[in-house]
């Protein structure tokens, strides 16, 4: 194969747009100031370019500058959201209502919650990967404080019925946030329509840069408060404390004001593009499946099981010029495969034969064609390989063989 | 995680892959492994009746690159030798000779296990006794 290298894993992380660097660029050292000094031109400049960059942020979701709290990315306001509401509203209650196949960054989280003392609903997703929205509403207690369910899923690209659980969430008066991580910039996200409270995304999503991200915390009806995680100087109207940066927010406003302009353009562009490599690879092989709602959707994801091919054997045969994601065990440090997966109910065969295309802004059609080829060479080469591949072809039952489980 | 050479070169060119009759007397056959646990490997030998010794060995793996490598690299270990001396081809050779970091030992381990497997299944059909329990009993550990 040649030299090519083709980033399919915009899930992870995206490209800074070079647009974004040159925003930034002027602000490492022309003007560096400190956006908290008050007292002179340097520190007056990086706080005017705090607030622009805020604007933008607050314009591309359609919700008031002062809502933003920046952070160093959405983990962090994933905590900050959580943590700060179960501290803040402790009187209320104790109860946080979340979803198994929610981000490490809000199931560890909540798994902290429990420690000190909290109660956790962990909610089911459908074999779509799209929660029960009876389910939900049948969670709710009166101790119930927050609903945490996230915009679009990470490993899916699932879009979970975000409208419907802010009306359950408005009717319980239970707050609800959102972790719109994977949504933010690419799809159109408001949400003082859908009656979310609390909103956690981050700029390297959205081809900004790493290291920064945002937390919006609803200020009118309800007026929301998160007791702060992080004390120091009292930064970010006292919830968010640390001197911010800069050059990072400035080129997180950048990427907001681009998505807003582009991001309609990327998301047809990349959905044709998606279904291009689903229907050639669902086409060219046999016994391929989609992971997830087709439907409910973010445009430039496709997450495929290759049955009888294990997905970080079936990545080796193209990763020196494709990057992308397996749900597979042997990627991660664990040897479980992706829980994700397994909670919407796929056998775990399913969940390590898996690989995750996501697509990004400067993808190009030929990128897809390659990826296609590369792809259905590299299954074709593994099911070769494969014994379980064989005794499919074969006819045996597989559920009826006895393995010996190691 | 980056691959050592000697993965990436066994990965690429597996070595004896393919399927034996594995209703023939003279042909032992070994399978380990799950689907559900992400590998499964079936290895084969096929022994000389006349010498004893294996004339040749075949494999197919679902699995990641280095349970690939480790049953490829297995096969051609096995060419040439007697049982009892493929009875002491030991996970740890496969580790060293292929560089296999820790969270990839047990892909060796699928290995021996397969080896012993093929070893048992032809012991079996000729009516030949279990030899080196001992053996067998600490690979199995």
């Amino acid at each position: 194969m040649s030299q090519r290298l083709i980033y399919l894993d915009n899930n992870s992380t995206t490209p800074v747009d070079p647009r974004v660097v040159e925003a930034m660029v002027p602000y490492f050292h022309d003007v560096h100031g400190n956006a908290a000094s008050r007292s002179h031109p340097f520190g007056w400049q990086a706080e005017e370019a705090v607030d622009y960059a805020r604007e933008q942020i607050a314009d591309l979701i359609e919700v008031d500058p002062k809502e933003i709290i920046f952070t160093s990315g959405a983990t962090e306001s994933d905590n900050l959201a959580i943590k700060g509401v179960f501290e803040m509203y402790k009187r209320k209650g104790n109860h946080i209502i979340t979803v198994k196949t929610e981000h490490k960054a809000v199931l560890d989280t909540c798994q902290k919650i429990e420690k000190l003392g909290g109660e956790v609903t962990y909610l089911d997703v459908k074999e779509d990967a799209r929660i029960d929205l009876q389910e939900l509403e049948a969670a709710i207690r009166d101790s119930t404080i927050l609903v945490s369910v996230m915009w679009a899923n990470n490993e899916t690209g699932v879009i979970q019925p975000i409208k419907e659980i802010g009306e359950i969430c408005a009717k319980h008066g239970v707050l609800f946030m959102c972790d719109a991580t994977q949504a933010v910039g690419k799809i159109p996200v408001k949400p003082k329509e859908m009656g979310i409270h609390l909103m956690a995304f981050t700029s390297h999503k959205m081809y900004g840069p790493k290291g920064v991200g945002a937390l919006f915390v609803n200020r009118k009806n309800p007026r929301v408060k998160v007791t702060a995680q992080i004390d120091g100087g009292g930064h970010e109207r006292g919830m968010r404390s640390g001197t911010l940066n800069v050059p990072g927010i400035v080129g997180f406003g950048k990427a907001a004001e681009i998505a807003k302009k582009e991001m309609e353009n990327d998301a047809q562009r990349l959905g044709v593009l998606r279904d291009k490599l689903e229907n050639a690879l669902m086409n060219n092989l046999e016994e391929v499946y989609l992971n997830g709602s087709a439907e409910h959707r973010m445009p430039h994801v496709s997450n495929l099981s290759f049955k009888h091919v294990e997905g970080e054997g079936l990545m080796m045969t193209f990763n020196q010029n494709i990057g992308l994601s397996s749900g597979s065990a042997c990627t991660s440090a664990s040897l479980e495969p992706s829980y994700v997966l397994i909670a919407m109910g796929l056998g775990d065969d399913l969940a390590h034969s898996s690989l995750r295309f996501s697509l990004g802004r400067f993808n190009t059609e030929e990128d897809i064609d390659f990826t296609i080829k590369a792809i259905t060479d590299g299954v074709n080469h593994m099911r070769e390989l494969s014994p379980i591949w064989e005794m499919y072809k074969e006819g045996v039952d597989l559920d009826s063989v006895i393995w010996q489980e190691h | 995680m980056a691959y050592s050479e000697k993965v990436l070169e066994h990965f690429k060119n597996p070595r004896n892959v393919g399927t034996m009759d594995k209703s023939k007397p003279n042909v032992g056959t070994g399978l380990v492994g799950a689907p559900e646990c992400g590998d499964v490997m079936r290895l084969q030998i096929e022994v000389d009746e006349d010498t004893g010794k294996i004339r040749d060995a075949k494999f197919k793996t679902f699995g990641c690159g280095s349970a690939i490598a480790s049953s490829s690299l297995a096969t051609e270990w096995l060419k040439g030798k007697s049982i009892d001396e493929a009875m002491k081809i030991d996970n740890m050779d496969i580790v060293e000779e292929l560089a296999l970091p820790p969270v990839k030992i047990h892909c060796s381990v699928l290995a021996e296990d397969a080896i012993k497997g093929a070893i048992k299944d032809y012991k079996e059909k000729n009516g030949l006794p279990e030899e080196d329990k001992a053996l067998s009993a600490e690979a199995s550990g």
